[in-house]
Order: structure tokens, then C-alpha cells, then sequence
């Protein structure tokens, strides 16, 4: 109570107060409040315009995307483009055929899917759930690292590492392999899976893991009955995340992964993905305008729509879990 | 001022002392402290709990109340910095001892909190989730039904078993947390503020089912409402903070004299409204 009572007089400012007259003079200059105005507007500007940068820059590139494509479309039926099995543009007998590269994009990504879900997702589950506050100290940081390496690094590593282990073990696999591409993609796509799905177990509240607790549930049956069917979509949409990350992954599979073309799931053997052949296009004497310029534009919007479609798809799933506990 | 309920029977069971001269206390703690890292919350609490009685702890905010009761269910070990002193004793054991499971206590001493906090998941789904992380393996509709009739809820929620729980009102969501403790068949429940986010109809369902429920279990109650604690309890533990910065047990005694009659200036002082 006397601490109370000698509180206002240990700060002079108060003194200083008490002795003005009541109220405070708000009465300003009218350059002054020009000034105020001018800097209020042109701040706002300029946040507005650096946000126009990256709309405008996605408007730019979808419609360079799609005018290519369009001509491109002008040439070859787009039926023939999406369902045609073989894709050499850049031979002599042309065919425009894209699957055998989705097929190939789709294989390598769930190479990249099963390595990159059950450790991501268990070491998610182990950082939230089961690691003491110092072990997470480490952990946290290393996977980070992870996620900063560069991915042409991540592709030599599958080249000069994981491929020849994977042909000590199986003899004819081939040096360009899926195998080795999509396991190490696992590896790069680990942290963001683990990061998303811990944001996701953390967010589901305290209250609940007590309330399975005061049940009689082990840590085990609180994570497994509980936290993690709270977390659900928020798993999905990390798992749909990396899905996308593992289409749009471009290095790793031109280095590791080889540039031929084919259907099949034989993981041991080559096969190009679409980004991996719009690398092969750009990197290589094709000339611009042409229709073999201008495959790698159709193949670009099929990949631009593909992630597309999954980014929407992790949104939808986000927005319904933030309203699970409300 | 404050609403006695006058109990003959409770008077009666005071006086009346056990076969063997002691108390018959289902709990007990022993120069109980308390810390979470270096914050001391709990300084020596000695405190009985009899069985079959609900015994409310009232108090000033932070003088350790909800610590206190997360005490007899060890749901502050969960916090990794908290750290325990002395003992507490349930039916003659020694819940902190070495050699039991945690797990274990929990099943028989049940909790409800302070807010309402169902499972995102059906209302079957939530009574059973006790019943099914302890391993029952009988009629599951049964337990269901019995719980939840126990917690005064079945009716209102019969028809439809697979709604979600959080599609409940907050009064029926607390009921529904009563219903999924009640299921594991514990011995004591314990109850943290669990009317304090409800409105005044809700509470009072939750007062009457916390006499019901008097017959059957032994309820240890905190509530920052006196009014409450005087309606529904046998017996009030007054806790304050000490000067050690701790909470401490000031007073324990049957509610009638604790309200009529307290014998320490603090309890007074708290009890009419000079303080807290």
C-alpha cells in the first residue's frame, strides 16, 4: 500500500503533469499536419506498390506461359499433347505425347512422398510431443540447415552417393536413376514436412492433450487418439505441400534422374521429368520460336496448373482445420 | 450473506469418528511444497480429504488452488519444470512414489477443467475414450449410456450420439467432460473452476449434479465463487498467499463453521469481502 502511495511522486513527469493546467494542447500547425498527411500517403504508396510486384509478376509470367502455349496448342491437338505416350519433341520423327513425363514427375514425387511423409511426420510428432525443451534446441536448427542447402547440391549428392550404393545393391540399376533422385528429394522436402506438420500439432491446445491425460491415457494414446487426429488436415496439407514441392523440383531430377523420356514404374531405371525437360530445352541449342522452343511452355502451364490445384487443395484444408476447435 | 446449505447428515459424519480411532481420508498430503522452476507455489500443506464428501478449496487468485488439486492427479509433472515436495497419499500409498504409474492414478482420479475442453470428436467418441485407452473390452453403448445418464446429459443428446461435442452449448460441453470422467469409474473427481465459463442455468445444473454425484465419489471442487463453495460443499479449504510468495492452507474445517465461525483473521477477512 505505501509502495502505492510514493509511486506517482518517484516519477517526475507526473510532477511536471500536475502542475500544467488540465487537458493537453492538441492544436498543431497546418504545415505540420500537411506533413503528417504527405508522409501517411506516400507509405501507403509504397507498400501498395511493392505489393503490386509480385502480382504483377505472376500476371507476367502466366501470360507468357499461355500465349506460348496457345500457339503451341495452334500445332499440335491438345487431346494428342495430354494423352499421348511418347514425347520426342527434339527428334526427327516428332511426337508430342507429354505422359510418359508426368509419369515420370508423378513417380519421382512419391518416391520423394514416402521418404519425405512417415520420417517428416514422426520427427514432427517427436519435436512437439515427446522432446525435451534442450534436445529440440538441436534438432530444430539442424533441420533448418537441411532446408538450406542448395538442391544442386542435393542432386550431386544422389549422383555421386545414393546411386552407387543403390548399385552396389541392385547391379542393374542404371546411373541416371529415380530411385536415387526421389529418395533424396525425400531428404530436402524432410524439413518443410516436419516444420508444417509441428506447427500443426502444436496449434492443437493444451486443454485437450490434459484433458486425454486426466483420463488415464499414456503420452502415446494422447498423441496417437488425440493430437495427431486434431492435427489431421493440417498433416494433409503439409503432406499436399510436399507433393507440390516434389513436382516443382527441378535440379535434383536433371542431374540424378537421367533425360529419357519413358513410361513405367521401374525406379532403378531413368526417366525425365517435365521440369527436368524444360532444363534439358533451355540448357540446350534449341532455337527460340520454334515448336520444339515452344513445348517446353506447354509443359511449364501443365506443371504451373498441377501445383497449382495442389496449393489450393493444402489452402481448402488449412482454412478447415484453423476452424476445428472454434 | 452467503447461502448455507445446512446438512444434518454432514455434521453427523464429522462427529462420528472411523472404526480405528484415525481419520478414514481417501487423500492426504504430507508437507506438501511446490515450485514450478524457481517459483514456490505450495509451502507445507497437510490436508485430508474425506470420501464420499465434496470438499471445496477457495482462495485469492494465485494462491496455488488449481496447482494444489493437479496435485492429487500428478497433471502438474506434465509441465517439465515443476518439481514436488512431501507426499500425497491415496488410500495408503503414496501417489509420487517410484514405483507407480502415473497413469494409473489418473484413471481414479478423474479431472474436469476449467473450460470445457471435449475431444473434436463425437460425443460417443469422447465418453469412450477413457473406457477404450484403459483397455475395456465390454458392452461399450452401455458405459456410454450410463455416464452420460450420470452426468445428467442423456437426455438432451440420445438422439444424436455422433454429433460432434464441440456442437454442444458450453453448459452441455462441461456436462459431456463430467460424462467422459465419469466413464473410467473413477473414485475422486476433481473439478477446477468447472462453472466458471458458464452461464448461471448451466451452473446450477452443474451444482445439482455435483450433489448427485456426492453419493457415488469423493469431489474436491476450487471455485473462486464462495457462494458456490457454501451451497455445494461438506467442507472448504481456505488457501492464501503466504509471505513466502507461496500458497498455504490457512484454514480447513467444515464449511458451516468455516463460513460461520472461521477461526482465522485472514479466512475472515476473505470471507466477508475485505480481501481477495
Amino acid at each position: 500500500m505505501d509502495s502505492l502511495k510514493s509511486l506517482p511522486r518517484a516519477h517526475p513527469a507526473a510532477d511536471a503533469a500536475a502542475s500544467e493546467p488540465a487537458g493537453l494542447d492538441f492544436t498543431r500547425s497546418r504545415r505540420d499536419s500537411l506533413r503528417r498527411k504527405l508522409v501517411e500517403r506516400s507509405v501507403h504508396a509504397v507498400l501498395f506498390l511493392c505489393a503490386l510486384i509480385s502480382v504483377l509478376t505472376t500476371t507476367g509470367i502466366v501470360i507468357t506461359l499461355l500465349g506460348e502455349t496457345i500457339l503451341f496448342f495452334g500445332e499440335v491437338p491438345i487431346v494428342d499433347f495430354l494423352t499421348g505416350t511418347r514425347w520426342t519433341p527434339l527428334f526427327a520423327s516428332k511426337s508430342f505425347g507429354v505422359l510418359p513425363l508426368v509419369n515420370g514427375t508423378i513417380v519421382v514425387a512419391l518416391v520423394a512422398i514416402v521418404v519425405a511423409v512417415p520420417i517428416g511426420l514422426l520427427t514432427a510428432i517427436f519435436l512437439s510431443e515427446f522432446a525435451p525443451a534442450r534436445l529440440r534446441s538441436v534438432v530444430k536448427p539442424v533441420l533448418e540447415v537441411l532446408a538450406g542447402i542448395p538442391t544442386v547440391v542435393y542432386g550431386y549428392f544422389a549422383l555421386q552417393f545414393v546411386t552407387p550404393i543403390l548399385r552396389d545393391i541392385f547391379p542393374q540399376t542404371q546411373i541416371f536413376n529415380v530411385a536415387s533422385a526421389g529418395i533424396v528429394m525425400g531428404f530436402m522436402i524432410l524439413p518443410m514436412m516436419a516444420s508444417i506438420s509441428e506447427d500443426a500439432l502444436r496449434a492443437v491446445p493444451r486443454d485437450l492433450r490434459e484433458g486425454a491425460f486426466a483420463l488415464g491415457a499414456t503420452r502415446f494414446e494422447v498423441v496417437s487418439r488425440v493430437v495427431v487426429p486434431g492435427a489431421l488436415s493440417g498433416i494433409l496439407a503439409a503432406v499436399i505441400l510436399s507433393i507440390s514441392r516434389a513436382i516443382g523440383e527441378t535440379m535434383i531430377v536433371a542431374i540424378a534422374a537421367g533425360l529419357q523420356p519413358q513410361m513405367g514404374f521401374d525406379l532403378l531405371r531413368s526417366m525425365e521429368t517435365m521440369t527436368a525437360y524444360i532444363v534439358q530445352v533451355s540448357l540446350g541449342d534449341t532455337p527460340q520460336g520454334g515448336i520444339e522452343f515452344r513445348t517446353i511452355f506447354a509443359v511449364g502451364t501443365l506443371l504451373f496448373v498441377m501445383t497449382l490445384v495442389m496449393n489450393l487443395l493444402s489452402d481448402l484444408l488449412v482454412r478447415r482445420y484453423r476452424e476445428a476447435y472454434e | 450473506m452467503i447461502n448455507l446449505r445446512i446438512d444434518a447428515q454432514t455434521t453427523d459424519a464429522v462427529a462420528t469418528p472411523s472404526q480405528n480411532g484415525q481419520t478414514d481420508a481417501i487423500l492426504m498430503t504430507r508437507s506438501l511444497n511446490f515450485w514450478y522452476g524457481s517459483a514456490y507455489v505450495l509451502e507445507d500443506v497437510n490436508c485430508d480429504v474425506r470420501p464420499r464428501e465434496v470438499t471445496a478449496i477457495i482462495g485469492p487468485s494465485g494462491c496455488g488452488k488449481s496447482t494444489f488439486l493437479r496435485c492429487f492427479n500428478r497433471m502438474n509433472e506434465l509441465i517439465p519444470t515443476a518439481r514436488l515436495e512431501g507426499s500425497v497419499v491415496f488410500r495408503n500409498r503414496d501417489i509420487y512414489d517410484r514405483s507407480v504409474d502415473p497413469v494409473e492414478v489418473r484413471r481414479q482420479v478423474g479431472m474436469v477443467f476449467q473450460k470445457p475442453n471435449p475431444f473434436p470428436k463425437s460425443i460417443y467418441d469422447n465418453v469412450a475414450y477413457g473406457p477404450r485407452v484403459n483397455g475395456y473390452k465390454g458392452d461399450m453403448d452401455e458405459v456410454v449410456e450410463t455416464s452420460l445418464k450420470r452426468a445428467a446429459l442423456w437426455d438432451e443428446v440420445k438422439d444424436d450420439l455422433k454429433k460432434s461435442g464441440l456442437a454442444l452449448s458450453g453448459g452441455q460441453q462441461q456436462r459431456l467432460c463430467i460424462a467422459r470422467a465419469l466413464a473410467v469409474q473413477p473414485d475422486v473427481l476433481l473439478m477446477d473452476e468447472p462453472c466458471s465459463a458458464l452461464d448461471p442455468i448451466a451452473t446450477t445444473r452443474i451444482e445439482d449434479l455435483i450433489r448427485e454425484l456426492r453419493e457415488q465419489l469423493t469431489i474436491i471442487i476450487v471455485t473462486h465463487n464462495m457462494q458456490q463453495a457454501a451451497r455445494i460443499s461438506d467442507r472448504t479449504a481456505f488457501f492464501t498467499v503466504a509471505e513466502s510468495g507461496a500458497g498455504v492452507l490457512v484454514e480447513f474445517n467444515d464449511t458451516q463453521k468455516l463460513f460461520t465461525t472461521p477461526t482465522d483473521p485472514r479466512t475472515e477477512a476473505y470471507i466477508t469481502g475485505r480481501f481477495g
